[in-house]
């Protein structure tokens, strides 16, 4: 683990296969290689090219509405006693939550590659909400793939999509969970090769997506960066973000992953609990082989996927992104987990001491928040990613603290 | 040394025909039910036989494949079982070829080097991993070649001829071609196109090359040896299997019959295509 030879740099990854040491590369059907390797051409063409980066930056600006405002705290920095709490607040983001920054590169991506069928997975809706949002904009088909059990969790997500013109399609097979929409996007994809560009929502999958879609999101940490200057002439202490694939994480961690003095942290769902059923890859699970790259996963001695559980339909994953994986083996960022309990007082607790709902996912980075802050002295600076924001969440946390009250 | 398949392959040239394969999936609907199928197989006219691995997240197949892993995953069937289940074979087939299919997890978590000497214990003769392209080569296919495995590659609509050096480089045994884009046992190929994909991949190697995707009937079966030298069926078997199951998803008297009907069907279809006129 800790004691492996560090890198020079954690930045330079992943190699020309895709490799972060062990992890990532290109495990897919030969129908997909192909699609894979053209994706990775245009990509590279893409990323040379000034005028797709100026496309990009008057979108983020005009549309999604960066920079995001790194805010501070105050109550919660109070309240806690300890470090000093910035939120990167990403869930001010068109479309409420970080996931828009990827899709409007990756959309971008598939103009210029001239696909006009654009597919997508996801878990608690957000990515598949971005997704549907861009392609409505750019006028492309959208069809979202979303496991029948986050479908019935997530209904404000779900209408939202079809109110954008976007079909989502509710995957009964497997766990009826995100790793099952995967599955069924990549059958769609190995079906519909000729004009489909499958839009993928973290950090995972094969070759080029975990470092593309990384790239995407590091400007939520490059922004941090800037803002963090302007604000206290310094980079900031430590990092805290939930991880479900972890692109938010990695967005945010990445351009700091070469200062040495900034401790990171990444939050795992830990579900009911470590011991019981949970999503925590890398506290729980082992290396193997699912969607296309080497990660950690839940799994059984068989090699056999496991359900993943979380509140957070966002965090049910049972695999996490190599990178992750990687920075997880290497030491640089430390990995730990919140509950689905200690999440829900987190949502509370910010709710009424910042006047911000967050989704349920940051809400386990502001959980694990509650330990980190007290512990360090008052001049340390934190910034919590606030990932997206609550409102999908309120019809689901309504009924579970109802049922409490009842 | 002429392995099973070599051996297999010049048989079915000799009597100048193609070869039927057939897919059953370990495990399905239980462990002594699918070995009485994988029994009965060459019996009915296959020639070599594939073996599913279980996998929970099978993302090149369709549902009845799924659903047959699945099936075989809710009664305990798990890669240490399925070695089992080749070894008994083998123990009263020393000719059929055997051939393994699945994804590469479970065949990762068992231990790769372990596996590899497991199988070729068991009397495996070739490994089909679906989500291991040539680019990947290294994790298992120099492996499985070096303990004397074929590795076997598919080939599909979308691997064109720049391509195709790569993906037959270190194949073995023969040569997968996939006969659609898409997932197993969904739509039937234009046949008349098969042929034409199979001149194109023999060009660039002399492996036999087998069809697959599609299959569903003895006619299919004869359609594609016109123009390959084998037929893969799986998911048409798969159906045939489901269609006798109790409510309870748990064999009846009708199963293994069931499924060797069909095959009997497709070798029928197989067999009554000369290709020796054709050659």
């Amino acid at each position: 683990m800790t004691n492996q030879p560090q890198p020079n740099s954690f930045r330079t990854g992943p190699d020309e296969r895709g490799h972060f040491g062990i992890f990532g590369g290109r495990f897919v059907a030969e129908t997909l290689m192909p699609l894979v390797l053209d994706l990775e051409q245009a990509y590279a063409d893409a990323r040379a090219d000034p005028a797709f980066h100026a496309e990009m930056s008057s979108m983020m600006t005009h549309y999604i509405g960066r920079p995001s405002p790194l805010y501070f705290a105050e109550r919660m920095t109070e309240h806690f006693g300890g470090a000093k709490i910035y939120f990167k607040r990403e869930e001010l983001n068109h479309t409420g939550a970080h996931k828009v920054n990827n899709v409007l590169g990756q959309i971008l991506l598939a103009r210029r590659m001239g696909k006009k069928r654009i597919i997508a997975e996801t878990g608690a809706g957000q990515h598949g909400v971005a997704t549907a949002t861009l392609c409505a904009r750019y006028g492309l088909e959208c069809i979202v793939y979303m496991g029948e059990v986050d479908v019935a969790r997530q209904q404000p997500n779900v209408f939202r999509m079809n109110m954008l013109g976007a079909k989502v399609v509710p995957v009964t097979s497997g766990t009826r969970t995100l790793k099952d929409a995967m599955n069924e996007a990549l059958r769609d994809w190995v079906t519909n090769v000729a004009d489909t560009f499958y839009c993928i929502g973290t950090v995972a999958g094969p070759h080029p997506y975990p470092a593309m879609v990384r790239d995407f999101q590091s400007v939520i940490g490059t922004e941090t960066r800037d803002q963090m200057m302007a604000a206290e002439g310094r980079l900031p202490d430590s990092l805290v973000a939930c991880i479900g694939g972890g692109s938010n994480a990695i967005g945010l961690f990445h351009p700091f992953l070469d200062d040495p003095e900034v401790e990171i942290y990444g939050v795992e769902a830990a579900g009911h609990g470590l011991d019981k059923l949970h999503a925590a890859s890398l506290s729980g699970g082992r290396p193997g082989v699912l969607h296309g790259n080497r990660t950690y996963l839940l799994m059984n001695d068989d090699g056999q996927i496991q359900d993943a559980h979380s509140i957070s339909a966002g965090l049910d994953y049972p695999g996490i992104g190599p990178e992750h994986s990687w920075l997880h083996d290497m030491g640089r960022v430390h990995y730990i987990s919140a509950t689905d309990e200690e999440a829900l007082e987190a949502f509370q607790l910010c709710a009424r001491l910042e006047g911000i709902l967050p989704a349920l996912e940051p809400a386990h980075a502001l959980a694990r928040v509650k330990d980190l802050a007290p512990a360090k002295p008052k001049d340390h600076l934190m910034v919590v990613n606030i990932s997206g924001r609550g409102d999908k969440d309120i019809p689901q946390i309504a009924e579970i603290l109802g049922a409490r009250l009842s | 040394m002429t392995t099973r398949i070599e051996a297999r392959f010049e048989k079915c040239r000799a009597e100048g025909r193609a070869a039927l394969v057939t897919y059953v999936m370990a495990g399905d609907p239980d462990p002594e039910t699918s070995l009485a199928i994988l029994k009965s197989l060459p019996k009915a006219g296959a020639d070599i036989v594939e073996f599913g691995l279980p996998f929970t997240d099978p993302m090149a197949d369709g549902p009845a494949i799924q659903a047959a892993g699945l099936r075989a995953l809710k009664v305990g069937q798990d890669t240490v079982k399925t070695l089992a289940l080749v070894r008994r074979f083998r123990d009263e087939d020393a000719q059929t070829p055997v051939i393994l299919m699945g994804y590469f997890n479970p065949i990762h978590t068992y231990g790769r080097d372990r596996f590899l000497v497991d199988a070729k214990a068991a009397g495996v003769d070739g490994l089909i991993v679906v989500d291991l392209p040539p680019e990947e080569d290294d994790e298992l296919c120099l492996p499985a070649l070096r303990a004397g495995l074929a590795f076997i590659r598919l080939a599909t609509p979308t691997t064109d001829d720049k391509r195709l050096p790569a993906v037959l480089a270190n194949t073995g045994g023969f040569v997968y071609y996939v006969s659609i884009t898409g997932i197993t046992g969904m739509a039937t190929p234009d046949f008349g196109k098969v042929a034409t994909a199979v001149e194109r991949i023999k060009r660039h190697t002399p492996l036999p090359v087998v069809v697959g995707f599609g299959v569903k009937s003895g006619a299919h079966a004869a359609a594609v040896a016109r123009g390959a030298d084998g037929v893969v069926v799986g998911s048409a078997l798969i159906d045939a299997l489901k269609g006798t199951l109790d409510a309870d998803d748990r064999a009846t008297a009708g199963t293994v019959e069931a499924v060797t009907t069909l095959v009997k069907e497709l070798s029928e279809g197989v067999r009554s295509v000369n290709k020796r006129a054709a050659a």
